[in-house]
């Protein structure tokens, strides 16, 4: 960690957390009746809604795991800014109405409608908690990561502080206060990125950059002579041992013992590394010195800089959006690769090596370790690619914590509107992350060992005072996401099994309770697994929950709307293939083999790593054989539904 | 906080089949269009990548073009649907 966290961020963020539960509390005494409670009344005015779309779709993953990966590898992060923003396009144009048409408060009531089928309620209901879950941990996860490096607590501390705070702000008003802490998150994100993007503009370019007060940042050398490294004066060449025989890396030791790397490019020059010891007793070392900020210590430095711009200049000045894209695009920036070395006397080093990058490579797909099989010549990386850009693309419509956003406002033509407003914010947000992601690729503050920091870190270049905002903002934003996530796993639990499924007879006031009792226990359960799975790689997570709500659901309302064959065994069996297939297929993919079991993918069963290219079609094929199978059924509106439904 | 406790009017929207049927139709050929769309930006990222690194437009290669484009077209389609989408009688 090249930095340090900052009182500045927890103080706003203090101040954020305060007004979001002043809001709960006071919208708490609104939410009494169940449709209070699990729909906000459906009074949600559209803009709101489709403002507090945003705040609940833009996750911690969207905003830092993109921004960091665009600041690292380029074009590649910007590929899931386009899968997801496509699936608002199957949310608007194929589920918003007659989703809010269908249904009341939950997907299951949707789904539900025609048959009143317990097999349909259990299994719509199962789905919702599985992919609510998937997506809650990597949330919970993140929220403990980011605590550490911006507001300076360990990780238990952050997932307890968001699970606590989540669960007060679900429990307190429901969808009420939810939709708030949405709205107010939403706005403050994009917001906030369009102001650091205007700036990263009138910024411009540059391959000498400076920190906020004006002081030019050291510049790693390259281009060396072998020779300009070992004849300085009392400095020892290492002998190349153990696991660094035949590595590429030259290694000096000066007089005090420090020991610096440098790697041999194709070129017979050198160009100076950076390296992260954690030696056997867990102690690290940082370029050979101990890791700290006292004398005698040191830290890896801050990187990411142009070194050659179009034209030869040092500095391009502001320039505008297009110019500023066309201006990476023809310039070479200083990315980083790493390795690991396994040292002899135990404990492994991180080399960290300079790859001068041109735009022409990095500017398009395939650049980076997640996309770079779609550069080679094999079938199955292209379809391994094809098929996460399928799941993004299908999944955000099928997600649960999205889906029940619609049942806020009054009406279709509101659902509408609002999910106008949620595309147009969700559009700008991720054009928005483009020029953050790529302003922080030559911010100059980038933090080699962690990408995630990158949009934080970019704000530091500019002032102290926006790191800290940006900090609590990136914090407000885990609050967002977490509430929509509890809300629609605790409407699961109360409506769709208590309620509907086991048939318990409660009154509003009991199903209110109920919702707040199982949203409690939801907000246990994350913040558990947000501590259990801490050290855990949990970033794929967010993929499978996509594969998962795009299998399992998405088939199953398809269908339902476009279909009158359809039949309740049909929609019950799609959920239950879709769902475990595309569960099986990932446990079973070469991802799982090396993030999960440690083991080596190439031992991988399937051929590649996404589910959905497959497993949405198996869904679709699964309910229509089952409804050709099955009688077809009379179709009416179940007890729960509405009178006024219509056939689509 | 009152600003906080507005309430939108009730609803005016019955359900009308007509009315329905067209906007479902509606839907489902613009949403073609725009798979047709972003099928393509992924089939020429998937099988043509060099297409991608061509400039194509002011300077700036196909894939910041096209990616671009797709985010513009997201909030087109989005604004004419709304307009085209027919409320009921």
């Amino acid at each position: 960690m090249i930095h340090e966290a900052s009182w500045m961020a927890v103080l706003v963020f203090v101040f954020f957390a305060g007004v979001v539960l002043a809001i709960s509390f006071y919208l708490g005494a609104k939410a009494k009746s169940a449709k209070g409670y699990f729909a906000a009344g459906g009074n949600i005015h559209w803009a709101v809604n489709g403002i507090a779309f945003a705040g609940d779709y833009l996750s911690a993953a969207s905003f830092l795991g993109i921004c960091g990966m665009i600041a690292f590898y380029g074009y590649d992060g910007f590929l899931y800014s386009i899968g997801f923003l496509g699936g608002w396009i199957v949310a608007l144009l194929i589920v918003a109405e007659p989703l809010k048409r269908l249904g009341r408060y939950t997907f299951a009531d949707a789904l539900d409608n025609k048959f009143n089928s317990r097999a349909i309620k259990l299994t719509a209901a199962i789905s919702t908690l599985v992919v609510s879950i998937f997506y809650l941990i990597p949330q919970m996860v993140g929220a403990g990561a980011l605590v550490q490096p911006l507001l300076g607590f360990p990780h238990a501390v952050g997932v307890i502080v968001v699970g606590l705070l989540v669960t007060m702000i679900v429990v307190t008003a429901g969808m009420v206060s939810t939709t708030w802490v949405q709205f107010i998150k939403g706005t403050l994100l994009v917001l906030l990125c369009a102001i650091i993007s205007v700036m990263i503009l009138f910024r411009g370019v540059t391959t000498k950059p400076t920190d906020a007060a004006g002081k030019e940042l050291r510049i790693l050398q390259r281009g060396v002579q072998e020779a300009e490294v070992t004849g300085k004066l009392g400095v020892t060449v290492l002998p190349e041992d153990g696991t660094w025989v035949g590595k590429p890396y030259l290694r000096v030791q000066n007089t005090a013992g420090v020991v610096s790397v440098w790697r041999k490019d194709v070129n017979g020059l050198l160009s100076e590394a950076q390296t992260l010891t954690v030696l056997k007793d867990g102690k690290k070392l940082a370029n050979g010195l101990p890791r700290g900020k006292n004398k005698g210590e040191g830290d890896l430095l801050p990187v990411g800089y142009a070194s050659k711009l179009p034209g030869g200049v040092e500095k391009t000045g502001p320039l505008g959006p297009f110019a500023f894209l066309r201006t990476m695009q023809d310039s070479e920036v200083i990315q980083w690769s790493s390795e690991k070395i396994a040292e002899a006397g135990g404990g492994v080093t991180t080399v960290y090596f300079q790859k001068p990058t041109h735009g022409g490579d990095f500017m398009v797909p395939g650049s980076s370790p997640m996309f770079k099989k779609v550069r080679g010549e094999k079938f199955f990386d292209k379809l391994d690619f094809l098929s996460l850009m399928l799941a993004l693309f299908c999944g955000t419509a099928s997600l649960p914590h999205i889906l029940i956003r619609y049942y806020t406002v009054k009406d279709q033509v509101s659902a509408r509107k609002s999910t106008v407003i949620g595309i147009a914010a969700i559009a700008i947000f991720y054009v928005l992350t483009l020029y953050l992601g790529l302003g922080a690729m030559t911010s100059g503050t980038l933090d080699v060992t962690d990408s995630n920091m990158s949009a934080p870190l970019l704000a530091r270049s500019f002032s102290e005072f926006l790191f800290a905002v940006i900090s609590a903002v990136a914090f407000t934003t885990v609050l967002g996401t977490v509430s929509g996530l509890i809300m629609a796993a605790s409407g699961a639990v109360a409506h769709d099994l208590m309620t509907n499924f086991m048939k318990l007879k409660m009154d509003e006031f009991q199903q209110v309770r109920a919702a707040k009792i199982a949203a409690a226990c939801v907000g246990l359960l994350a913040i558990v697994l947000g501590i259990l799975f801490a050290k855990i790689n949990v970033g794929f997570l967010v993929g499978w929950a996509f594969n998962i709500a795009a299998s399992a659901n998405l088939p199953a309302l398809v269908m339902l709307l476009f279909w009158k064959r359809t039949t309740k065994q049909g929609i019950a069996a799609a959920i239950t293939v879709g769902m475990l297939s595309s569960l099986a297929w990932i446990l079973l993919s070469a991802q799982a083999f090396r993030d999960v079991y440690g083991l080596n993918p190439a031992d991988a069963i399937v051929p590649f790593s996404q589910p959905a290219i497959v497993t949405i079609p198996l869904g679709f094929l699964v309910l229509i054989v089952v409804s050709l199978l099955t009688p077809a059924q009379q179709s009416g509106p179940s007890p729960s539904s509405s009178a006024k439904q219509v056939q689509a | 906080m009152a600003g906080l406790d507005f309430k939108a009017p009730e609803a005016k929207e019955q359900e009308c089949a007509i009315a329905v049927a067209h906007n479902t139709r509606l839907g489902v050929l613009m949403f073609v269009a725009y798979l047709a769309l972003y099928g393509g930006f992924m089939a020429l990222s998937a099988f043509w990548p060099e297409v991608m690194s061509r400039p194509f437009l002011g300077g700036a290669n196909l894939a910041v073009v096209y990616g671009l484009a797709l985010i513009v077209a997201a909030i087109a389609f989005a604004l004419v649907y709304l307009n085209l989408c027919r409320k009921a009688k």
